[in-house]
C-alpha cells in the first residue's frame, strides 16, 4: 500500500537524498521517494510492515535531521 | 518565516555581538594606553582571557547543534557530512590557537545556511501559492438546507451550490444559472468563460458573476484539481538526467575530494620532513605541520556539493511551476529536459491544428442562389445527426419549418433523402449522386463535400470541413523559430484534404490517409531513425491517441480542461487547446535547462578555483565557507528565476 508522510522542516537537500536511499532499503519498502521541495515522502510498503516501517522512518529521519517532524498523512 | 528560522535568526544574531565584542576585547590592548600591569596583572592576558570566553560562548551558542550533529555522524560511522567538515575545521582552528578564527567561521556558515534555508522556503512558498488551486470546502444541498463540507465528503449526483468569488470545488454540470469563469489557475488563460446550464465546469476554477448549482459528476480523487495537485507535486519523482548527473557526480566526487585533502593535509609535510631526516634540503626545513592540515581542512569544506544537490531540483521544480502558471502541466524534470532537445514535432491534425469541429466553409449552387441552396440543404440536413449534418444546419440562420419534412431516410455510407413540401431532395457524396445519375460531378479538394438534387434536379455542392485553431500559424511559426527542425502532420484525413492544411500553415511533411495503428509505426520508424539525443514529440488531443502518445519520447496532449484521458496519457498536457503553448513549453524548457547548466558550471567553476588556491595556500576558511554556502544561496537565487516565465 501506498503512504505518505510529510517532513516538516526538512532543508537539507544533501539529507533528503540519505532519508529516501535509507527508507528504501527497509524490509517491506518496495519503493521509496522522498519530494525535498514538497517535503513529501511516499513509500509503497507491504500492508503487515507498515506500522514497523513507520517507526524505522521516525528513527532515520531523527538521526538525520533531528529538526525535522514526520507527519503521517 | 517558519518558527524554526525565527529561532536561527536569533540564536545568529547574540552569537555574532559575542562575537564581536570578542574581537573588540582581543585588540583593546593593541590601541589603548593602557598600563600594561594592574596589580601585578599583564592587562592583555586578562583582555586576551575576556575574549577567550566571549568566543566561546558565542562558538558554543551558534556550534553546538552542528558538533552534536557531527559526533552523532560519527558514531553511526557516516561522518562525511557538512556537520563533520564544520567540526573539524573549527575544531582544527581552536588548536592552532585562532578562537576568532574558529568562531567567525562557524558563525559564517550557520548565516548561509540560514539563507539557504530562507530561499528555499522561499521558494517552496512560491511554488505552493501556484498550486493555491486546492478547494477548501464545498456547499452542499442536502435536505433543502446548504451545508458547507469538504469536498472530499461530496458524493457523485449531490447538487452543489457556487457563489460568486467562489472556487469550483468539484467537477460537474450547472444545473442552474448563468455566470462567468475564471479559468486562469487552471488554463493560464485571463479570458473570462461563459457557462450556462447543460454545460461541464472544471473545478479549480473561480465563479465570477452569479450563483450557480451544480451536480458532482466525479467525486473530490477524480476530479481535475485533485488530479492536477497530484501531478505538480508527483513531478519531481520522475528524475532528470541532469539531477541524476548529479547524484552520480556526489558520489564520485566526494571520496575524491575526501582523499585529495588527507593527501594535501599529510603529504607535502611528510614529504619535508622525511627530506629533513635524510638531509636533502641541506639545512633543515621547518615541515609546516599545521599550515598544511589547515589546507587540508579548507579543501574539505570547500568541497561540499550542497550548492548542486539543491539548486538543481530547485531549478527544474520551478520550471515545472512556471509552465504551470501558463497552463502547461509537465509530469516530471526528465519531460521537460527532453523538451529542450525536441528537433522533431509530429502533430495530430484533428482537434489539435484544426478545431475538431466541422463548419460549413463554401457553397457552389447552380442554377439557384446561395440563400435558397442553403435553405434546402438546411432544411435536407435537418433531421439528422451527422456531425456533417449539423454543422450545414448551423450555418443556415432562417428558420426550418419542420412541418415541411417526411420521409426522411438515410442512406448508410451515401447521405440522406427527405421529402420537402412533397418533393424529394437528396444530400449526400458523389456515390449518391451518380446513382441519381447525375456524373461529372465538379469537387472542390477541400474538405468534405455535400451535393444536394431537388428531385431531378442536381443543385450544386457545399464544403463542409474542420477549421484551423486560432493560433495555429502562429504555433508552427514559434516551434520553427524554436528551432524545431521537423514538423510533420499525420491525419487519417484523405491526402488532398491533408495536403492543403499543411500547405497553408507551413507543416514541412504530411503523411495521410492513416488509420490509428499507422500513427504509432510511423512514430516508431521516426524514433528508429533519429540521430543522436535529439528528441521526437508527438501531439494530439488525447482521444484516441493514447498509444502514440505514450510510444513517443514525449507525449503532449491538448486540451486537458475536463479530459481525464488526455492527462492520463500524456507526459505534458496543455490544459486549453492552443497549440502556440507547445513553443511556450520548449522555451521553458530551454531557459530552465540553461539555468540548471549556469548552476552546474558556476558552482562547480567556484569550487575548483577555491580548491585550487587553497592547496596552493592563498585563500582561507571565509573563502571555503564562501563556496560551499554562499555558492549554494546564489545558485538557490539562480534557479528560482525558472520559476519566472516572462
Amino acid at each position: 500500500m501506498k503512504k505518505v508522510y510529510i517532513l516538516e522542516d526538512l532543508d537539507c537537500a544533501h539529507c533528503a537524498a540519505l532519508i529516501e536511499e535509507e527508507v528504501g532499503k527497509l524490509e517491506g519498502v518496495s519503493k521509496s521517494s522522498l519530494a525535498f521541495l514538497t517535503q513529501k515522502l511516499t513509500i509503497e510498503v507491504a500492508e503487515d510492515k507498515a506500522a514497523a516501517v513507520e517507526k524505522a522512518i521516525i528513527d532515520i529521519v531523527r538521526k538525520r535531521e533531528p529538526d525535522v517532524t514526520v507527519i503521517a498523512k | 518565516m517558519s518558527k524554526k528560522l525565527k529561532r536561527q535568526l536569533k540564536r545568529i544574531g547574540i552569537s555574532g555581538a559575542l562575537f564581536a565584542a570578542g574581537m573588540v576585547l582581543e585588540h583593546i590592548p593593541e590601541f589603548g594606553n593602557i598600563a600594561a600591569n594592574v596589580k601585578g596583572f599583564d592587562l592583555a592576558v586578562i583582555f586576551r582571557v575576556i575574549s577567550a570566553l566571549f568566543f566561546i560562548a558565542s562558538y558554543l551558542l551558534i556550534g553546538l547543534e552542528v558538533v552534536k550533529s557531527a559526533i552523532s555522524g560519527v558514531r553511526r560511522k557516516q561522518m562525511m557530512d557538512e556537520n563533520f567538515l564544520m567540526t573539524i575545521a573549527t575544531f582544527g582552528a581552536f588548536f592552532l590557537g585562532d578562537l576568532g578564527e574558529a568562531c567567525a567561521v562557524m558563525l559564517f556558515y550557520q548565516v548561509g545556511e540560514w539563507f539557504q534555508s530562507y530561499a528555499v522556503g522561499k521558494s517552496r512558498k512560491s511554488i505552493k501559492e501556484l498550486m493555491d488551486i486546492c478547494p477548501e470546502y464545498a456547499n452542499v444541498k442536502r435536505a433543502d438546507s446548504i451545508e458547507e463540507v469538504d469536498p472530499d465528503e461530496v458524493q457523485v449526483g449531490e447538487i452543489i451550490v457556487i457563489k460568486p468569488g467562489e472556487r469550483v470545488p468539484l467537477d460537474g454540470i450547472v444545473r442552474e444559472g448563468f455566470s462567468s469563469l475564471d479559468t486562469k489557475a487552471i488554463t493560464g488563460e485571463s479570458m473570462p468563460r461563459d457557462i450556462k446550464p447543460g454545460e461541464q465546469i472544471v473545478s479549480g476554477c473561480v465563479n465570477m458573476s452569479a450563483v450557480l448549482e451544480v451536480e458532482v459528476t466525479k467525486v473530490y480523487e477524480n476530479s481535475t484539481v485533485a488530479k492536477i495537485l497530484d501531478l505538480v507535486e508527483n513531478a519531481s519523482a520522475n528524475k532528470a538526467e541532469a539531477e541524476q548527473f548529479i547524484s552520480r557526480f556526489a558520489r564520485v566526487y566526494t571520496p575524491i575530494v575526501v582523499y585529495s585533502a588527507m593527501a594535501l593535509a599529510f603529504v607535502p609535510p611528510l614529504f619535508i620532513t622525511l627530506g629533513n631526516i635524510l638531509g636533502f634540503w641541506g639545512s633543515p626545513v621547518n615541515a609546516g605541520w599545521s599550515d598544511w592540515i589547515y589546507r587540508g581542512l579548507v579543501f574539505l569544506v570547500t568541497s561540499c556539493p550542497c550548492a548542486l544537490v539543491i539548486s538543481i531540483p530547485l531549478s527544474f521544480f520551478g520550471g515545472i511551476g512556471g509552465a504551470g502558471k501558463e497552463g502547461i502541466l509537465i509530469k516530471g524534470s526528465n519531460y521537460l529536459e527532453a523538451l529542450a532537445k525536441v528537433d522533431t514535432v509530429v502533430m495530430d491534425k484533428t482537434g489539435t491544428l484544426t478545431k475538431g469541429t466541422f463548419s460549413l466553409q463554401e457553397t457552389h449552387p447552380i442554377h439557384v442562389s446561395k440563400e435558397d441552396f442553403l435553405k434546402t440543404l438546411a432544411h435536407v440536413e435537418y433531421l439528422s445527426n451527422h456531425p456533417i449534418a449539423k454543422s450545414v444546419v448551423s450555418a443556415y440562420q432562417g428558420e426550418v419549418d419542420e412541418q415541411l419534412l417526411h420521409n426522411m431516410k438515410e442512406i448508410p455510407g451515401k447521405g440522406i433523402q427527405v421529402d420537402i413540401a412533397g418533393v424529394t431532395c437528396y444530400g449526400g457524396n458523389y456515390r449518391l449522386m451518380e446513382e441519381l445519375g447525375f456524373s461529372n460531378l465538379q469537387e472542390s479538394s477541400l474538405g468534405t463535400i455535400v451535393h444536394l438534387a431537388k428531385g431531378k434536379e442536381y443543385l450544386g455542392y457545399a464544403v463542409v470541413a474542420d477549421s484551423l485553431k486560432r493560433d495555429t500559424k502562429e504555433a508552427i511559426a514559434g516551434m520553427k523559430a524554436c528551432g524545431v527542425s521537423r514538423l510533420i502532420m499525420l491525419t487519417g484525413d484523405k491526402k488532398e484534404t491533408a495536403e492543403a492544411v499543411a500547405a497553408e500553415i507551413g507543416m514541412d511533411t504530411v503523411c495521410a490517409e492513416l488509420l490509428p495503428v499507422d500513427k504509432v509505426t510511423r512514430v516508431e520508424e521516426l524514433l528508429a531513425k533519429k540521430k543522436g539525443d535529439a528528441k521526437i514529440c508527438f501531439v494530439g488531443d488525447g482521444m484516441n491517441d493514447a498509444p502514440v502518445l505514450a510510444r513517443a519520447d514525449i507525449g503532449i496532449a491538448m486540451g486537458g480542461m475536463g479530459s481525464d484521458a488526455a492527462i492520463e496519457a500524456a507526459d505534458i498536457v496543455i490544459m486549453t487547446d492552443e497549440p502556440s503553448k507547445i513553443a511556450r513549453a520548449i522555451k521553458i524548457s530551454r531557459k530552465t535547462l540553461s539555468i540548471v547548466r549556469q548552476n552546474i558550471v558556476g558552482a562547480i567553476g567556484i569550487k575548483v578555483v577555491v580548491l585550487i588556491l587553497t592547496a596552493l595556500g592563498y585563500v582561507g576558511m571565509w573563502a571555503a565557507v564562501f563556496a560551499d554556502v554562499g555558492v549554494a544561496f546564489l545558485a538557490i537565487l539562480n534557479a528560482m528565476r525558472a520559476l519566472k516565465t516572462k
